[in-house]
């Protein structure tokens, strides 16, 4: 009904949203498997691929690269350019992890190109990705600074014997993962929507012109999405694990 | 023309939706305050170009953050229903 309200006649063949596939009780609760799950499997099941036939290919790598070798090391070159040059010296700890997120988010966020839904646009994958994020943050926190100093920091704008200003730090802590994770499910979505529109309501003029449409909304938005999100996770970090001396 | 309450809350939640958008406002001026700094760094400065478009491009995409929460409000007042 808020379909015909909003989009007047040819509604029908327009859709975005998450479908249920089929569902299974666990616990008393009713748990759905949905096109997101898909979606991530795909992708999941293509990077795995990639993975082992760059493993294998690695293994017996010639002096000389070919193209397939070529493009590996320059995957693997440019991703730790990047780290390394916001991490510093910190780098060659989360490498690996920032590299596997980067690939696997922009993957998901190209997958609206070949028909998917992009898994990224599901709520329950940004937000899990958020999640890490902020563990990580905390973990390196403890683990790199006093609690002396952390505790001056919770209170940072008064000296640490008055924390009045504690619950507002600590609402700025929560909300690291929940603008993390919002920030790129509400682009992946609104990038989403518009191709769902384009497609459902112009269907009969959307021939090749769209295709502009996709290097914006999917090529360009994502990587920039997820070269922000990657960004952001590393420079957190870093600052986490700052220690004076 | 009968209109119950549903609809009413319905039409109420598309206006309301169309107003959350306008959020979009602020972030359409900040990345044009931020492109348009960017463009006079680079014409001082044509050698730092990469550096100056990647943290024009780095900044306008957080600053893009708060009107993309208001498109979030619209799309749950107008798919997600809360309020029926």
């Amino acid at each position: 009904m808020t379909n015909a309200i909003l989009m007047g006649s040819g509604a029908d063949n327009i859709d975005f949203m998450i479908h249920g596939l089929f569902s299974y009780e666990l616990f008393g609760h009713t748990v759905w498997i949905t096109t997101s799950h898909v979606c991530i499997l795909i992708v999941m099941l293509i990077l795995i691929v990639f993975a082992i036939i760059a493993n294998r290919k690695i293994k017996h790598a010639t002096e000389v690269p070919d193209t397939f070798q070529n493009i590996i090391e320059l995957i693997v070159e440019k991703l730790g350019g990047i780290v390394g040059g916001v991490m510093g010296k910190n780098a060659p700890k989360f490498v690996n992890y920032i590299s596997t997120i980067f690939i696997f988010i922009l993957m998901s966020n190209i997958s609206g190109l070949f028909g998917l839904r992009p898994p990224t646009a599901d709520y329950g994958t940004t937000l899990a990705l958020g999640l890490i994020t902020f563990f990580l943050i905390h973990i390196n926190q403890f683990r790199y600074q006093k609690p002396k100093t952390i505790w001056r920091d919770m209170c940072s704008p008064l000296p640490p014997w008055l924390p009045i200003w504690l619950p507002i730090n600590l609402i700025s802590e929560v909300a690291v993962p929940i603008s993390l994770s919002l920030r790129l499910f509400a682009n992946v979505l609104s990038g989403t929507v518009m191709m769902a529109l384009i497609y459902g309501l112009l269907s009969k003029i959307a021939i090749i012109w769209p295709a502009a449409l996709h290097v914006y909304f999917d090529l360009f938005s994502g990587a920039i999405q997820t070269y922000v999100f990657c960004m952001l996770t590393m420079t957190y970090i870093n600052q986490a694990m700052e220690t004076e001396d | 023309m009968n209109i119950t309450g549903e609809d009413l809350i319905l039409a109420c939640s598309a206006i309301g939706a169309g107003l959350a958008v306008i959020a979009g406002i602020g972030p359409g001026i900040g990345q044009g305050i931020a492109a348009g700094h960017a463009a006079g760094a680079v014409g001082r400065n044509p050698g730092a170009k990469s550096d100056i478009t990647s943290t024009m491009l780095l900044g306008q995409a957080v600053a893009e953050t708060t009107g993309l929460y208001g498109l979030l409000v619209a799309m749950l007042l107008l798919f997600v229903k809360p309020l029926v």
